[in-house]
């Protein structure tokens, strides 16, 4: 019984939440902004909670298994969902269902936690499952609009469609090797045909979670029809529980396959970076843009994951840390601006540096982070990135990695010139932040600062694997 | 003396702008923030020569480790040699003159000085890195500021200019990138660190890949043909103490890049491709005096004989010969110190008569005695002339290049020779023709220089005088340097 709280902490602590929100809803209910503060608190209290009583073990057989690099994982993903209580503020207080938003987005981080801590494949299916459909409600959020209703149903359909593949994978991988068991599959495994056409399916499963390439033409629709505290959601925090677990069963379970999926790994790679760029270059919305931009990113992440190392996990769930900071801090800003503007044009950014001195160097510092420039930490976590990558000595994966950089340069640089250098005779007004938005941001920007030149963080990470 | 000061001092000063309220205060720290450098440089500059007094031979003084990334064997590793030395005067030197030339912006004035210490910082972490990933981590710093420098305060097709300048010099340090990886993955050391990387033999393939990644790649910055083509617009659309430091200090962190780091731990490499690099250096050095000679425009002229001038840095480390490299270093002093004052004059005569089309000007001479008489001093220094200090770089760079007894470097000798025939014709027509004849029609209410011009003036001219007149010093410095990188060649 002990076992059974210390390990499943994380996930007992956000199922009390969800509770609790639900029994406040279902109570007298509060005034949203007094609702939106418990609700931040309680995010902040789960991710300082966090930290402490974490231990090693595994539950039901085996089913679910959690160590410190998962602790550690969940962290980041709950430190990730905080910032966004933070961030879009403003855009929670005038929704008439925040609390139920609340406990959607909760529910989706609870499927996140099961998936990372899966340790088999009907326990991940599940998860996942889990991870996928509410967040397909919460992208219905802004009710009055088309475009969100047609976000929701292009992503349940294309999740759905995922989930069918990965069934199918696993009953495939089930045939092959008679267990579904993350523990045994490694003995089981040995390269047949019948088993790399499972890989191939459950490879294409998580394909279509991280909007790798040929897997990724959902994402920018759905994101740009979702509201923005979606987006990011999207592409952040569920972004990096997929990634965590995709490394996770690469490494772990399919390590004896590993000469087949280096190479899928490494195509893909390439494909998702230089795909991801060249549609990000001519974006005029910057959801798209971001959402674009984020697909790129994956692509890079993906570089990481092919070295196979201690060195390339931890590298990867460094730069996801990182991601979370700039990509946040990025949609946080875009946020701030849409609500002002009321679109979500890129052209509205010009002359933003006029009238929004700091709204604008948070934009820029993201910007940089994110096509890792130094002193940002953006910097560090790509370089480390291809660095892992270069361990397994292919020049050419490394040159295309290092010019793809300089392709996101050009693209990023274009919104910062439209900040810093374009003339505008009606800037947007001064728009007034949030003050909990206002937090939000200058914690991400703390973040992109420190988390680089602080190199203990990158030992912590790596002491944690 | 502790480098640490190097790094900490620009970066307190940059956050000092930060925090004042109006821009008389931003200008007062900046001006004393990089006067503390100026001094702090040569505080530096007579340590070393203490520490070499005392009998101290050892490679790199003043050396510093810290531990920074320790699972991929990065390490904080600071320390100078005589070579490094000289690149910090020389950037103190151009910080301070371009702190004093832009006393007159008005426009986000906090943010410009912001942005200008910020590349200092960048210089000077560059220079006294001795590891390698702590040199690119700021090799890249110093690049954004510039793009910002260019795309608000510029002028022209600025926008245009700030990204062909920020992407062509991205480009070339993720070659730079490329080539790093390459070296650490390449031995069972994985390791950045030079010092332990030039101990250490690395495989003869491993440096026919790196090599040419990290020579063209820190070619790019100092205008390797044909990677040159940011220059002339990047300089043009600058504000001027945006083209100050860009010709005086960023393009001189390619040439100590291409010398200490591709040549000294890739020897075999350098040797193998020093054919090429000879070549292209030549190209560079013709090719940039002839466009010259077209140019219109004060600052493209300038910047096209950048071209040429920074080929002699290419064609020094090319030659592979102690004297050469010694004068390709000197080079790059003498070139940082003379086009940051060039520019700095063409900024001068810019805000007064608003043009810079060497036809729309004559007979400035009258009008503007003092700027006038730096515009010679400096374009004679251009065109080599003796006791200014282009001529002594420029001569210990081909009489290093003489040393070789083939005929091929002869030849690309006397053709790199022939350029300064080119430059003394485009020099004297500019200076001549802006200084002397008729005053043109308008001009005849313009001011001559301003406390703060004269003393950027003085200082930058203090700089060339002191090489030219009495060149052994900055030799003596270089030189042990040189003689390092030669020993690792010739093993």
């Amino acid at each position: 019984m002990n076992d059974f709280l210390t390990l499943m902490k994380p996930e007992l602590v956000i199922t009390g939440i969800i509770f609790l929100l639900l029994f406040i809803k279902l109570g007298k209910g509060l005034k949203n902004e007094t609702m939106l503060l418990v609700i931040q608190v309680l995010l902040l209290l789960n991710f300082l909670a966090g930290f402490f009583l974490n231990t090693e073990g595994t539950l039901f057989d085996g089913m679910y298994l959690t160590t410190n690099m998962i602790v550690l994982q969940k962290n980041i993903l709950s430190l990730g969902v905080y910032l966004i209580s933070l961030l879009f503020a403003d855009w929670f207080k005038k929704s008439e269902h925040m609390p139920e938003f609340f406990m959607l987005m909760l529910s989706a981080l609870l499927g996140m936690f099961f998936l990372i801590s899966s340790g088999n494949l009907l326990m991940f299916f599940l998860a996942l499952e889990l991870s996928t459909i509410p967040v397909a409600a919460m992208a219905n959020f802004d009710l009055d609009k088309k475009r969100s209703s047609e976000a929701a149903m292009k992503m349940i359909m294309s999740s759905a469609f995922s989930s069918g593949i990965l069934l199918f994978g696993i009953s495939l991988i089930y045939g092959a090797t008679g267990t579904t068991s993350f523990a045994e599959l490694p003995q089981q495994l040995n390269g047949s045909p019948l088993q790399i056409l499972a890989l191939v399916f459950l490879f294409s499963a998580f394909a279509f979670k991280l909007s790798i390439v040929p897997f990724h033409l959902w994402t920018a629709d759905v994101y740009e029809g979702s509201p923005m505290a979606v987006t990011s959601f999207l592409s952040v925090i569920s972004k990096g529980a997929v990634a965590f677990i995709f490394m996770a069963t690469l490494y772990k379970v399919f390590q004896p396959m590993h000469a087949t999926w280096y190479n899928l790994v490494m195509i893909l790679a390439i494909a998702t970076m230089i795909i991801g760029n060249l549609f990000a270059l001519r974006q005029q919305n910057i959801k798209r843009f971001l959402a674009f931009s984020s697909i790129a990113q994956v692509g890079f992440i993906l570089v990481g994951i092919s070295s196979n190392s201690i060195q390339g996990s931890t590298s990867v769930v460094y730069f996801i840390l990182i991601y979370v900071f700039s990509n946040l801090a990025a949609f946080g800003v875009a946020a701030a601006i849409a609500a002002k503007a009321g679109r979500e044009n890129i052209d509205d950014y010009k002359g933003l540096y006029q009238t929004n001195p700091f709204l604008s160097w948070v934009l820029a510092l993201a910007l940089f982070s994110l096509a890792g420039i130094p002193p940002t930490a953006g910097f560090f976590g790509k370089l480390f990135l291809l660095t892992a990558g270069a361990a397994k000595g292919s020049y050419l994966f490394i040159i295309i990695a290092a010019l793809n950089m300089i392709i996101s340069l050009y693209y990023y640089l274009r919104v910062i010139r439209s900040v810093f250098m374009d003339k505008n005779d009606e800037p947007l007004e001064k728009i007034k932040i949030e003050p909990s938005a206002k937090l939000g941001l200058m914690i991400c920007a703390a973040g992109i600062i420190l988390v680089g030149l602080l190199s203990w963080i990158y030992d912590y990470i790596q002491s944690m694997a | 003396m502790n480098l640490l000061l190097l790094i900490l001092l620009p970066l307190v000063t940059a956050v000092a702008v930060l925090l004042m309220r109006n821009a008389k205060q931003v200008k007062a720290v900046a001006l004393a923030g990089s006067a503390a450098q100026f001094v702090l440089a040569f505080v530096l500059l007579f340590g070393y020569y203490k520490e070499r007094a005392t009998g101290n031979t050892a490679q790199m003084l003043f050396e510093q480790q810290y531990n920074w990334f320790p699972s991929w064997n990065i390490s904080f590793h600071l320390g100078v040699d005589g070579i490094s030395v000289a690149m910090i005067l020389l950037t103190a030197f151009v910080v301070i003159a371009g702190v004093l030339v832009s006393w007159n912006v008005t426009k986000m004035t906090k943010e410009f000085y912001f942005l200008l210490i910020l590349l200092s910082l960048g210089a000077y972490g560059f220079f006294i890195s001795l590891d390698l990933f702590i040199l690119f981590f700021f090799l890249e710093i110093a690049v954004i500021p510039k793009y910002l420098l260019i795309g608000i305060w510029g002028s022209g097709k600025k926008e245009y200019a700030a990204n062909k300048l920020a992407l062509m010099l991205m480009a070339g340090s993720a070659l730079v990138l490329v080539g790093l990886l390459g070296i650490y993955f390449s031995t069972d050391a994985h390791s950045f660190d030079l010092m332990q990387l030039s101990q250490l033999n690395i495989p003869i393939q491993t440096q026919m890949i790196c090599f040419p990644l990290l020579f063209v790649g820190f070619g790019v910055f100092t205008a390797l043909f044909p990677f040159h083509t940011w220059v002339p617009d990047g300089h043009s659309a600058a504000p001027t103490a945006g083209s100050m430091f860009l010709a005086g200090i960023s393009m001189k962190l390619g040439g100590y890049g291409c010398l200490r780091v591709a040549t000294y731990i890739m020897p075999e490499g350098a040797k193998e491709y020093a054919t090429i690099i000879i070549v292209l250096s030549v190209i560079a050095i013709l090719y940039g005096a002839f466009a010259t000679m077209m140019q219109k425009d004060l600052k493209y002229i300038n910047a096209y004989s950048s071209v040429s001038h920074c080929g002699f840095v290419l064609l020094g480390i090319g030659m592979l010969t102690k004297t050469s490299m010694t004068g390709a270093v000197m080079q790059m002093v003498s070139h940082g110190l003379m086009t940051a004052l060039f520019f700095a004059v063409i900024g001068m005569i810019y805000e007064r008569t608003h043009t810079r089309q060497v036809s729309e000007m004559g007979g400035l001479l009258k009008r503007m005695p003092f700027i006038i008489t730096v515009l010679f001093i400096v374009g004679l220094c251009s065109l080599g002339l003796p006791g200014l200090s282009g001529f002594v770089a420029e001569m210990t760079v081909f009489m290093g290049s003489w040393q070789h007894p083939d005929t091929f470097r002869r030849v690309a000798t006397i053709l790199a020779c022939l350029s300064i025939v080119v430059t003394a014709v485009y020099i004297l027509r500019a200076v001549t023709k802006t200084a002397m004849g008729p005053l043109t029609a308008g001009f005849e209410e313009l001011k001559d220089a301003s406390w703060n011009e004269k003393l950027a003036a003085l200082i930058l001219i203090a700089g060339i005088i002191a090489i030219g007149v009495a060149p052994f010093w900055l030799n003596d410095l270089v030189s042990p340097g040189a003689e390092v990188i030669m020993q690792k060649l010739s093993r």
